[in-house]
């Protein structure tokens, strides 16, 4: 490492590539690290528990289960390579929620009989209002970062307080029910080619956002702008435009989650979604984005997501206390943001 | 405005010392205040295709208020800048590169995290062809390619051009950065300070990009305090002092001494007289 300044440089040409290469084996290593720790975490249960924790059932039941969290996931990966971070996006799916609910509610009508007459009227509208919202919300966080110069996590602070006491205001803090039941079979339970529709619209939303982030130009400005904000506005980059659009699609799919979380349950949970942003951050994490921005993908955030489904499930069924979930997560974000550190220091001290 | 570019593509450097070429670039009589203080007053300035300029002077002297409005960071608050002929106004850094007048700051303004290709296209990406391209999917072979080919033309050497930037050392850094500029520069380079941090091999590598980019018709404008490294890239010193040209000096004519005696202001007019 403390090679004399003129080996060097005498090196360089046939040097350098054999320490590339050695980095990107380094990198694609901690890179797949989490994703051999959540193989790692499905052969030990199924170890222990065989065919209980080893089942199709199961596993999509995991999926259900995670399926919020990888629309927040998704949403904060965006922000976090970003530069960015949202902290309230809890309290806009709730408050996306509440206003789905009332939609719903009310366009459906009365129920005659126990029928609603105008139930999937209802329920298109619910889902149109929720993700509406969501955005609005995440409109207005992005338009306080970027023309108030306040740091994301501040403005969101403030938001995650707003959007929440809002929506207890609107429900009097009562969560809404008396939705059609039709929210559930139709949407929240569908199942689709064996999987429940929310599973699925998880997926291809990770599918498309992961796609995107990758190999298009809105892509890389958003790493650029994570990287060097500096640098992508002297490069032309409309650096708080590309701010606002991340905010405004982790809003909507926080209103996405919202209504999905709704279909599940037939109601609201206002109080439910207190910890949703730690637990999306956590993911990014996780999955190897760097807070500072510019580093990360969706598919680590993925894993991210799998990681804390699995193991709270996995804990369940062997009969652990599933608080001890709460201590392992905590356990692996501080390892992975260590391996993070690691990597980093590496790499810069090249 | 290609034929510039083409004129300068002839092997042969451009004669040095040719005041017959139009300049490509010029500052009329600018002068730029911040509140009570004179950063610039009247400073008059032009570069030629295929000519280096160097910009010296102390720490405070306006160099870098100068570079700021030549490369549309700053707008001065009296006089006038020519592109060619056209009187312009610069109004953001993003016009001046527009007009083909590229700035290498000395903060190098990379993205530490992409690669050397997508630094390169950084804000001028490719999109493939096709509805692909129509969503913005980015055409990252072609990139790459090209990126490889024009660095390869500069002589500049990058390790890699698939792991990010941030694992390169200064001076690799600082050749994309330089190669970045001489790539979508169509008229002026301007570089504030390039050699800063750079040890002896790398600032002469920096040095050889200076000429390969000059033999290729553009304009330089180059800020240094680097006596030695002034003679060896300069066509012409500008030696700015308190806000104003203090001199205009030719590296064959001009000694060490003049130059300093011009950057402190020690016996000015002699050092102008030679």
């Amino acid at each position: 490492m403390t090679t004399p300044l003129v080996v060097d440089h005498t090196d360089a040409p046939a040097g350098e590539p054999t320490r590339g290469r050695m980095r990107q084996v380094l990198t694609t290593l901690t890179g797949n690290w989490v994703f051999l720790a959540l193989i790692v975490l499905i052969v030990v249960f199924t170890v222990d528990s065989g065919s209980t924790f080893f089942a199709v059932s199961n596993f999509r039941n995991i999926l259900l289960n995670a399926s919020d969290t990888m629309l927040l996931a998704v949403g904060s990966a965006y922000l976090i390579i970003g530069g960015q971070l949202d902290l309230s996006i809890g309290s806009v799916l709730v408050f996306s929620q509440v206003i789905g609910a009332k939609v719903v509610v009310a366009v459906s009508g009365t129920p005659v009989g126990g029928v609603f007459p105008h139930a999937l009227l209802g329920i298109a509208a619910g889902i149109v209002a929720s993700v509406v919202v969501g955005a609005a919300w995440g409109l207005l966080n992005g338009v306080l970062v970027t023309r108030l110069r306040i740091p994301s996590f501040i403005v969101t602070l403030g938001t995650l307080g707003m959007a929440l006491g809002l929506a207890q205001v609107i429900t009097a803090g009562r969560d809404v029910t008396g939705l059609p039941p039709q929210i559930a079979t139709g949407l929240g339970f569908r199942q689709v080619l064996g999987l429940p529709l929310p599973v699925w619209v998880a997926l291809v939303v990770a599918l498309i956002a992961g796609l995107f982030l990758a190999k298009t130009r809105f892509g890389r400005y958003t790493y650029a702008v994570g990287s060097n904000s500096e640098a992508a506005r002297r490069s032309g980059i409309r650096v708080n435009r590309q701010a606002v659009i991340l905010f405004v699609i982790m809003g909507a799919l926080a209103g996405l989650a919202g209504v999905l979380d709704l279909a599940r349950f037939t109601t609201t949970s206002v109080s439910g979604h207190s910890a949703d942003n730690l637990v999306a951050i956590a993911a990014v994490i996780i999955g190897g984005a760097s807070l500072f921005g510019g580093r990360g993908t969706i598919f680590g955030a993925a894993i991210g997501v799998l990681i804390p489904a699995v193991l709270n499930n996995g804990l369940v069924i062997v009969g652990v206390q599933p608080f001890w979930q709460t201590v392992a997560i905590g356990a692996i974000l501080i390892v992975a943001v260590t391996f993070d550190h690691i990597k980093r220091t590496q790499l810069l001290r090249a | 405005m290609n034929d510039i570019r083409l004129a300068g593509k002839e092997s042969e450097p451009p004669p040095r010392d040719d005041r017959t070429r139009a300049p490509v670039l010029r500052a009329v009589a600018v002068s730029k205040r911040f509140g009570h203080v004179s950063a610039l007053r009247e400073v008059t300035l032009e570069v030629a295709p295929g000519e280096v300029l160097a910009l010296m002077g102390d720490n405070g002297a306006g160099k870098s208020t100068l570079v700021k409005i030549l490369s549309g960071a700053q707008q001065p608050d009296e006089g006038q800048l020519y592109l060619g002929d056209e009187p312009i106004t610069l109004g953001s850094p993003h016009a001046a590169r527009v007009l083909g007048i590229e700035t290498v700051y000395q903060d190098l303004a990379l993205a530490d995290d992409l690669s050397a290709a997508a630094n390169l296209f950084l804000g001028r990406e490719h999109v493939r062809r096709g509805p692909l391209g129509r969503l913005g999917v980015l055409d990252v072979k072609r990139m790459r390619r090209e990126a490889e080919a024009e660095i390869d033309n500069l002589g500049a050497h990058v390790p890699d051009y698939r792991s990010p930037v941030r694992m390169f050392s200064g001076g690799q850094r600082q050749s994309v950065a330089i190669a970045r500029a001489a790539i979508w520069a169509r008229h002026v380079i301007i570089m504030d300070e390039p050699t800063a941090a750079l040890g002896l091999v790398q600032t002469e590598q920096v040095a050889q990009l200076i000429k390969r980019t000059r033999d290729r018709g553009i304009a330089v404008i180059v800020v240094s305090h680097s006596v030695p490294f002034v003679f060896d890239v300069a066509d012409r010193i500008a030696v700015l002092r308190l806000g104003t040209t203090s001199a205009v000096l030719s590296p064959k004519t001009a000694t060490h001494d003049d130059i300093v005696a011009a950057i402190t202001g020690a016996s000015v007019r002699t050092a102008a007289a030679r």
